[in-house]
């Protein structure tokens, strides 16, 4: 019944704007306005762009102002500081550029709306005007590239020898990651040892892989750069961290990586956001199939001293599995149950 | 209908229309269906582009529903989406397949075959003084082979396992797997069907397009004199025929990918609990050849688009187009260096860094020739006389989305801005108007300018205004506020983004684009109604509606088969002559010689004429 009632409506509203339609072009072919060349709908329209535009500009303006700190968060990285700089200087570059022409683009229709009288000014060509325009956007996009150029080799220069190591590797629908453990080494892996447990397919019959963990979290120091070692094991992926304006995809069969320098603890910057909930988290963000959006994993940034103590904490894979033993060659086996108990994991570099 | 009704129906017709002309006539399945003629052509590709729009619009609006409001009980879609609605909500692997078959269908079969397949064929021979095309055969065979493609494409939507639902880009190893989503099972195998005959139905297309502009020019009618509309028309059959075999390779190594065990795109894959045989291969390697096309197919969208305003601005601004030779400039320049960005869509792929840098400075350049057209548009308006058809209010707000929407390309182009934006609705902010809104503008713009032409009737003005000004305002109240979204850091393709923390704001703001979106969508049924119903009830119109100087506005109000009844008429002067001084209209067509103008040409156009007539 209810359904009736709506469609009814919508019938009856469809006829009512139909028979305004037809009155409309009746009247319009008895007063045979469509036999002029402009009439008054020329004038609404010719005034309409500059009111579309001054009131978009004025909602723009507003709602920037309102929503400014919902977008852009604080950048929590080195370079994210630059590249936000960056962001915005280009920013302001275009905008200028947007209200110019747009502004001559919404206010000519009005200023040069039909009149009979008037005629157009033939101007079919200005070699001057056009070299101009030509040139002046040509010298600013220029610096530009050279802004981000210099911007774009500084991030993806090789990460210093120092720096933090560690691997994530996207499946569907999560992410694993894992430490190189205390000799600062990841072991090898092969994508056909893989299975329940060991989701990454380390090979154990390479002696730094022993004190490999995995852990639920990703942990890095404040301050030190660190370095992503990015693998897929199944379809492409993408890991994306927001406030540290990073961004890399992740390709099976083929590592990728990126590296930046965290500047604000996680703690710091629940005080920053002023909201005590405050988490660091990645995301994926090239599509992967069902679960793509949810495959949400949790980063830390601590203290160099605590992020010190949280590895040395951690246990090895080996440890916590020590089934995976019985894989490792048998010449290593002493070896394997010390490196993966040394129960201090002190990174060997810190 | 059996043949004798038809036949009888044809007889009907034909004798009602042919009142002059006496060519030897044509059954109905000839004139209507397999018709050779370029504007019945014309006519299928607009019909079928427009229906394809119409359910893209729909499966945009389906996944606006659950991104504006994740909490709306979608029970009440059940009868339609069966399955794929499961308690009250959609299923998030169909909702991928709805942004990619939306996606597929506007990029390729709205924005690609609606838009170039309706006005290339339409324009080209009317506007170049050519009775048919080059080949009127590989036309047909054109239109019905994008009507294949098409159904396969409309069959891939009812399938039990859902269509293709790994992105429009289709990256391997997700397009490659069944296992990794339901989408890459029969749904991909018939999207690769179908876009391998999309693919032959293009180049069939674009071949007679380019044909058809080089050697069927009528007598007078230079390269420098065509108008810009054929211009552009012109390089972008040039750029499908140059990129689209590409995509075509591309599609036959995935095909070879998923059938045949090759592995050309997979490597080291573990999924579904096994770990498979393939080694070697690079999915980066189906990006570069994807992006090798899909690059140059933002321009084969746009450039028709841009060469329908420019003859819509000229016109109503009864102006000739501002620097008609930059323009052709720029549509060159765009063209070649369309070939040489694409890589600007993979500058986080894990691809060289330094490549990254090339690819930045090489699409930032194409910047420059897309400003010189904003500019030329705009001095075009300058001190004009201008009329508002509905068609140049389109055009007016093509110029604003093209600006708008480039702008933010600057960003994009900038690999290390491009780091934070990636993937995010920052890019789909700026290609939805760049390049989507700009060119559905193109396409309307184009509708509304020569729908007299192709029916012989004039759409209802009003009922015109009232769309543009809604579309125009729903546009901008869609796309512009997802800059803010992109600048957040809001993923693409995401179901959802209430499990993030940082992605936890502007659920308002989606809010607020879903309802803008959907009281869009509805506007255009403002537009198909007019269509429609101007078809047959519409107006008659006159010869030439918009005083234009171009030659298809010489032929009959209703054109036969051959365009002109008598003969073609020569050409002698550029299409943009309005507002000559001396002149006493302001327009002067093509077809009018120079001898019969002493009062308005130039001093070089007085040599030229006295050269002539002696």
């Amino acid at each position: 019944m209810n359904s009736l009632f709506i469609i009814l409506t919508a019938v009856l509203v469809l006829a009512i704007l139909f028979l305004l339609f037809r009155v409309q072009s009746l009247v319009s072919i008895m007063t045979g306005s469509h036999e002029k060349r402009a009439g008054l709908s020329n004038k609404i329209n010719a005034a309409l762009f500059p009111i579309f535009f001054v009131v978009g500009l004025v909602l723009i303006y507003i709602y920037s102002g309102k929503a400014s700190e919902f977008y852009l968060p604080k950048p929590a990285s080195e370079h994210g500081i630059v590249t936000d700089k960056l962001f915005w200087f280009i920013t302001g570059v275009i905008m200028v550029a947007f209200v110019l022409t747009n502004t001559l683009l919404f206010y000519f229709p009005y200023k040069y709306q039909f009149k009979e009288e008037r005629k157009a000014h033939f101007y079919p060509d200005n070699h001057k005007l056009e070299i101009i325009w030509t040139i002046i956007p040509a010298i600013v996009l220029t610096a530009l590239v050279f802004m981000g150029w210099r911007a774009w080799t500084d991030i993806t220069a090789p990460a210093p020898k120092d720096a933090v190591v560690l691997e994530i590797t996207g499946k569907q629908f999560n992410w694993i990651v894992r430490y190189p453990g205390k000799d600062g080494k990841l072991g090898s892996y092969n994508y056909k040892l893989i299975d329940a447990t060991n989701e990454v397919g380390i090979d154990f019959a390479d002696k730094a892989s022993f004190d490999d963990f995995l852990p639920r979290e990703i942990h890095i120091p404040k301050g030190k750069p660190v370095l992503f070692k990015i693998r897929a094991r199944d379809v492409l992926h993408s890991v994306f961290l927001p406030h540290f304006r990073q961004k890399m995809d992740a390709v099976p069969g083929m590592p990728t990586s990126f590296w930046f320098t965290p500047i604000y603890t996680t703690d710091e910057m629940r005080g920053i956001t002023n909201n005590p909930q405050f988490k660091y988290e990645l995301a994926c963000t090239e599509i992967c199939g069902r679960g793509h959006f949810g495959m949400k994993f949790i980063l830390v940034v601590d203290e160099p001293e605590d992020f010190e103590k949280w590895y040395s904490e951690q246990e090895a894979f080996l440890k916590k599995n020590p089934d995976y033993l019985a894989k490792v060659p048998s010449t290593l086996k002493d070896l394997a149950f010390e490196a993966s108990n040394n129960s201090s994991n002190k990174l060997s570099s810190f | 209908m059996s043949a004798a009704t038809l036949s009888h129906v044809a007889d009907a017709h034909t004798d009602h229309h042919d009142e002059h002309e006496h060519h030897e006539e044509l059954s109905f399945v000839r004139k209507y269906i397999f018709s050779e003629d370029h504007k019945v052509i014309a006519k299928q590709f607009l019909i079928s582009g427009l229906l394809w729009a119409v359910l893209g619009g729909t499966l945009s609006i389906l996944f606006r529903l659950q991104l504006g409001f994740p909490g709306a009980n979608l029970e009440w879609l059940k009868p339609v989406l069966g399955e794929w609605i499961q308690n009250g909500k959609l299923d998030p692997e169909f909702y991928l397949a709805l942004v990619t078959m939306h996606g597929t269908i506007m990029v390729f079969f709205v924005l690609t075959a609606g838009l170039s397949g309706t006005f290339s064929n339409f324009l080209i021979p009317l506007q170049i003084g050519a009775r048919d095309m080059a080949s009127g055969f590989l036309n047909m065979l054109s239109y019905w082979f994008f009507f294949v493609s098409s159904v396969l494409m409309f069959i891939s939507l009812f399938i039990e396992t859902g269509p293709a639902a790994g992105g429009w880009v289709i990256y391997p190893p997700l397009s490659a797997l069944p296992q990794a989503i339901q989408g890459s099972g029969l749904g991909m195998t018939l999207w690769l069907c179908s876009m391998a005959i999309f693919i032959v139905s293009s180049l069939l297309g674009s071949i007679n397009y380019i044909t058809t502009v080089i050697n069927l020019r009528t007598r007078g009618m230079s390269f420098t004199r065509l108008p810009l509309t054929i211009w552009a028309f012109f390089i972008t059959a040039i750029i499908g025929v140059l990129s689209f075999p590409v995509l075509f390779s591309a599609a036959l190594l995935l095909i070879f990918d998923r059938s045949f065990g090759t592995s050309f795109y997979l490597s080291e894959i573990y999924i579904g609990g096994e770990a498979l045989h393939n080694i070697g291969g690079s999915p980066i390697l189906f990006q570069h050849l994807f992006w090798f096309l899909g690059h140059p197919e933002v321009y084969i969208v746009l450039l028709p688009a841009l060469g329908i305003t420019s003859e819509i601005i000229a016109t109503n601004s009864r102006k000739p187009i501002f620097g008609y030779r930059a323009m052709i400039g720029s549509i060159l320049g765009i063209a070649f260096l369309s070939f040489i960005v694409w890589a600007h869509h993979m500058f986080v792929t894990g691809m060289n860094p330094f490549l990254g840098s090339i690819f930045m400075f090489l699409t930032l350049i194409i910047a420059v020739p897309s400003a010189v057209k904003a500019f030329n548009y705009i001095t075009t308006l300058w001190r004009g006389n201008i009329v508002f058809t509905p068609a140049m209010l389109f055009s007016i707000g093509l110029v604003s989305l093209f600006i708008s929407g480039g702008l933010t390309g600057i960003i994009l182009g900038n690999s290390a801005l491009d780091i934070q934006l990636h993937d995010t609705y920052y890019v789909v902010a700026h290609f939805h108007l760049v390049m989507g809104s700009a060119s559905f503008f193109g396409f309307m713009a184009g509708v509304y300018h020569w729908f007299p032409k192709m029916f012989g009737r004039m759409l209802d003005e009003k009922l015109g205004y009232i769309h543009f000004w809604l579309t125009f305002v729903g546009v901008y109240m869609v796309f512009f506020p997802m800059h803010y979204i992109g600048i957040a850091g809001f993923p693409r393709r995401y179901y959802s983004f209430t499990s993030y923390d940082a992605f936890s704001t502007f659920g308002d703001l989606n809010m607020f684009i879903s309802a803008a979106a959907i009281i869009t969508f509805a506007a255009q049924f403002i537009f198909g109604f007019n269509f429609f119903y101007s078809i047959f009830k519409g107006r008659k119109a006159t010869q030439n509606p918009w005083r234009s100087n171009t030659l298809e506005w010489t032929t009959p109000v209703e054109v036969g088969h051959g365009n002109w009844p008598g003969a073609i008429p020569d050409v002698h002067r550029w299409p943009y002559d309005y507002s000559k001084p001396g002149a006493a209209e302001d327009f002067i067509p093509q077809n009018v010689p120079l001898s019969a103008t002493p009062e308005s040409n130039l001093p070089h156009e007085q040599d030229e004429a006295k050269a002539v007539a002696h």
